[in-house]
This record gives structure tokens, sequence and C-alpha cells, in this order.
């Protein structure tokens, strides 16, 4: 007996959970610059560049999230 | 539905979107769009570079300002702040990676481009390649081989743990950090050319759309892709700063002394 059934690809679900940690995670980088720079202001420029850094290795989950959507989408 | 331009769009789009067939009938197959907008985004920056330093003066024109704002930021911003001093020789390899990506990424805004060439994957593998040979050869030049490879994978840890930290660090340094570098130039691109399709081509399927009230959605489907194509401006730009800082963190890491 079925309870429930999706149609369509389930992919699209799949990515929106994908995305919640990196979501968390981007945010929490972004909060934590603002936060260091607004503490000392004369940082922000040595700091800049771990926050990229963290940044590209945070996204980085999600974009696998929305390749692998595509390539076991089907 | 009189006086409403109905376009017949497929609906949503898909990856054979990002496939175009070869430029005109006989091309051979790998002369499409993205060749030639390949080959164009190499022009772009060859003779731009080529034509500001052509004659350059001691007070600057305009575009050697930008030129040389353009090497000054990788130089001093990424080569020198992520590496160091000894990474100033990598300054010219940056540079070029950057402005090369840039342009690349700013394509998939133009009109009548409208979409990257780093929007398929093989184009980034290859730039990622070209930095994972260089990392792994000056890793080698500078450490031996062996050296290298226990300079990569040995963490200063306690034996026991080593187990569990010599297949990670083995992962990270030779599979992970290449594959990713690729992968996060080609998703943000091809998530960014989906993205604008969707809204675009959705403005069109709520047009088309049997109830009214569904109609006047379209415009804001529209407006969104107007937002959108800003954000990807500031997403491309943000790519290729990125990729150019990877670049020069592994370079750092590799060429580090001791941990």
């Amino acid at each position: 007996m079925t309870l429930a059934a999706v149609s369509g690809s389930l992919a699209a679900v799949g990515y929106g959970l994908a995305a919640i940690g990196p979501g968390i995670g981007v945010g929490i980088i972004f909060a934590s610059y603002i936060q260091s720079t607004a503490r000392q202001p004369e940082s922000a420029g040595l700091t800049r560049t771990y926050m990229f850094l963290g940044f590209a290795v945070v996204e980085a989950l999600a974009l696998l999230g929305i390749a692998f959507g595509f390539v076991f989408g089907k | 539905m009189s006086g409403l331009v109905l376009a017949e769009v497929p609906f949503p789009p898909s990856v054979d979107d990002i496939f175009p067939p070869s430029l005109w009938e006989s091309a051979p197959e790998w002369l499409t769009k993205f060749s030639l907008f390949l080959w164009l985004a190499v022009a772009v920056v060859l003779i731009y570079f080529l034509v500001s330093y052509r004659d350059p003066k001691i007070v600057p024109t305009k575009k050697q300002w930008l030129a040389e704002s353009i090497y000054g930021f990788v130089r001093e911003g990424v080569a020198k702040d992520v590496i160091g001093h000894e990474g100033l020789r990598f300054a010219p390899y940056l540079a070029s990676l950057f402005c090369f990506i840039l342009v690349g990424n700013i394509f998939s805004i133009v009109p009548l481009i409208q979409v990257s060439p780093n929007a398929h994957i093989a184009f980034p593998a290859v730039l990622a390649l070209s930095t994972y040979g260089l990392y792994l050869y000056q890793g080698f030049k500078k450490h031996g081989f062996v050296g290298y490879l226990k300079h990569a994978t040995v963490l200063p840890a306690p034996w026991f743990m080593q187990p569990l930290l010599l297949p990670i660090e083995a992962l990270q340094a030779f599979i992970l950090q290449p594959v990713t570098l690729a992968l996060r130039l080609f998703a943000n691109m091809f998530a960014g050319h989906m993205l604008l399709l969707v809204f675009t081509l959705g403005g069109f399927a709520l047009l088309n759309a049997e109830s009214l009230f569904l109609k006047p959605v379209a415009l804001v489907s529209w407006a969104m892709t107007i937002a959108l194509t800003f954000f990807e401006l500031l997403i491309a730009a943000l790519q290729a700063y990125v990729f150019t800082l990877l670049t020069a963190n592994y370079l750092a890491g590799t060429l580090a002394e001791e941990h």
C-alpha cells in the first residue's frame, strides 16, 4: 500500500535539503566577517581573503548538490 | 489571447539547452558557440593588454591604468598576500587566470552571447588541471617526490590518529582540491545560466497560462531576470577572484616549509 507518492524529479527536493547546511555556513561566515570588522575595522583587509576562502569552501557543498541534482536527476 | 505575443517555449529548461549545435550546417562538431566565445575571451584579454601596454607612459593613460590596476590587484592582493614574497613569480599566471575567467564569466550576461564558456565542465576542468599540474610540479621540485607526498599527507599528530588522517589528507590534496576547483566555477556558471533561463522562459510560460490572473505575473518574472542579471555580474567577478585565490592558496600550501 502506498501512503504517499511524488511525481516528477526528487532532485529538486534533494537540492533544497542539501542547501540547508551551506546556507547556514555561508551565513555564519559573512556574519563573522562583519562582526570582526565592526570590532576591529583595521583588520578588514587582512580577514577578507580568509572570508572568501571559507565562503568558497562552504559554497562548494551547495554547488555539488546542484551538479549532482542534474547528473542523477533522471 | 489576442494581441499577446505567444512564444512557444520549452519549459522547464534542461541540461540539453547548454549543448548548442555547430555554428553552421557543415561546421565541424566542436565548432560551437562555446568554442567561438572561448577564442573571443582569449582575444579580448590578449589584445587589451597588448594595446594598453604598447606605449607605456610614466603618467598612465586610462587604459594603461586599468590594465595596471588589474595586474596590481592580483599581484599584491592575491600573489603577495596569500603566498608571500616568493609568490610574486606566480603573479603572471594568476593574473592571466583571473582575467581570462573574468571575461569568460562576464559573457554570461553580455546580450546576444548570454552564456559563459565556463558553463561547460570541460573548460573549468582544463583550467583546474593546469593549476593541479602547476602545484604538483612545484611541490615535487621543492620537496622531492617522496618528500612532497609526505608533505601533503602527513600532519603533525599522534601516531594513532594517522590512519584516520592520512586518507583524508591524501584525498584532499590529490583529488578533492582540483575537482572542487573545476566544479565550483562550472556549477556557478551553469546554475546562473539555468536561473536566468528559468525566469525568462517562466515569464513566457506564465504569459501563455490559461488563467487571466497569472498573465501579469510574467512581468514579475522578467523583473526578476533583470535583478538576477546584476547578481550574475557579482557572481562572475567573485568566482574569477575565488578561483585565483584558491589557486594561490594551494600553491602556498605546496610551497610552505613545514606545518
